[in-house]
């Protein structure tokens, strides 16, 4: 399945690809199994990290930096996504006394 | 160190307590921020330990700490179906994505061409392309941070 790389002394393209699927089939994983809604969140960080470990493959492959800097930009989303997930899970629990997303039903029709 | 970044993230969705999760997943951002430097990117791995490693997890850290959970609110019950399904297709998944990644990298050949321009390591040219190129998409990243630390604020305080 591994293409092999005609370049030497570098870790090929494609082992950094399935690296980066396999960290993003984890964290769909955890979203899937996990009850937790931490857990889920951090789960949704591993997604957004194996997604930039394929971006900065990608630019070291091809010689530019353009996908550095969407990596970048990545990174300041994930923070501001963290900053404002966790007040509102900071709200869920003051009002729930929970952080199961079964009781995560209110806007269930 | 991809070993390691694999096992610490199975630890993270599978481990019961919270805490430990974001231990280990800090411990996958370090892995990954050491591979950004193999992949000759080091303004990244920095950024990637400042602020995943540091600022983000952090604040997970402070919000577990904070909830205060009991002890038996770690270990949510678990459905045997949904588990079983949940298995089956996160492979069928990863199988999905192993035959793009197969298909998308036969497809793109071996581009000699680009052997000789390797991505320059320092941060100057990444900085050029910030100020200059993606001016546009900067700012609006750092508009949307302050939003975000509005609506944190809104949300998380008592009364305003």
């Amino acid at each position: 399945m591994l293409v092999a790389n005609a370049r030497e002394n570098m870790v090929p393209l494609s082992a950094y690809l399935v690296l980066s699927a396999v960290l993003f089939t984890i964290g769909v994983l955890g979203v899937l199994l996990r009850r937790n809604i931490l857990i889920i969140f951090m789960s949704i960080e591993l997604m957004l990290n194996g997604v930039n470990l394929a971006l900065v493959a990608f630019s070291r492959e091809f010689g530019s930096l353009d996908a550095q800097v969407f990596v970048f930009l990545v990174m300041t989303v994930a923070a501001a996504e963290a900053a404002v997930g966790l007040a509102i899970i900071i709200c869920f629990f003051r009002n729930r006394k929970s952080v199961n997303v079964d009781d995560l039903n209110l806007m269930k029709w | 160190m991809a070993i390691a970044a694999t096992v610490c993230a199975i630890l993270v969705i599978s481990h019961r307590n919270p805490v430990a999760s974001a231990l280990f997943l800090i411990a996958t951002m370090v892995s990954l921020a050491i591979l950004f430097l193999a992949l000759n990117a080091p303004f990244l791995a920095a950024v990637q330990i400042i602020v995943y490693a540091g600022a983000i997890m952090v604040l997970f850290l402070f919000v577990i700490m904070l909830l205060n959970l009991r002890r038996d609110e770690f270990g949510a019950e678990r459905r045997k179906a949904q588990r079983f399904f949940g298995i089956l297709f996160g492979f069928l998944f990863l199988i999905l994505l192993a035959t793009a990644i197969d298909v998308g990298l036969s497809a793109l050949g071996r581009p000699e061409a680009t052997t000789e321009k390797l991505v320059p390591a320092g941060v100057e040219k990444l900085a050029e392309l910030l100020y200059t190129k993606y001016l546009f998409p900067f700012e609006l990243a750092s508009i949307l941070l302050l939003v975000a630390i509005v609506g944190a604020i809104v949300m998380a305080k008592r009364k305003l």
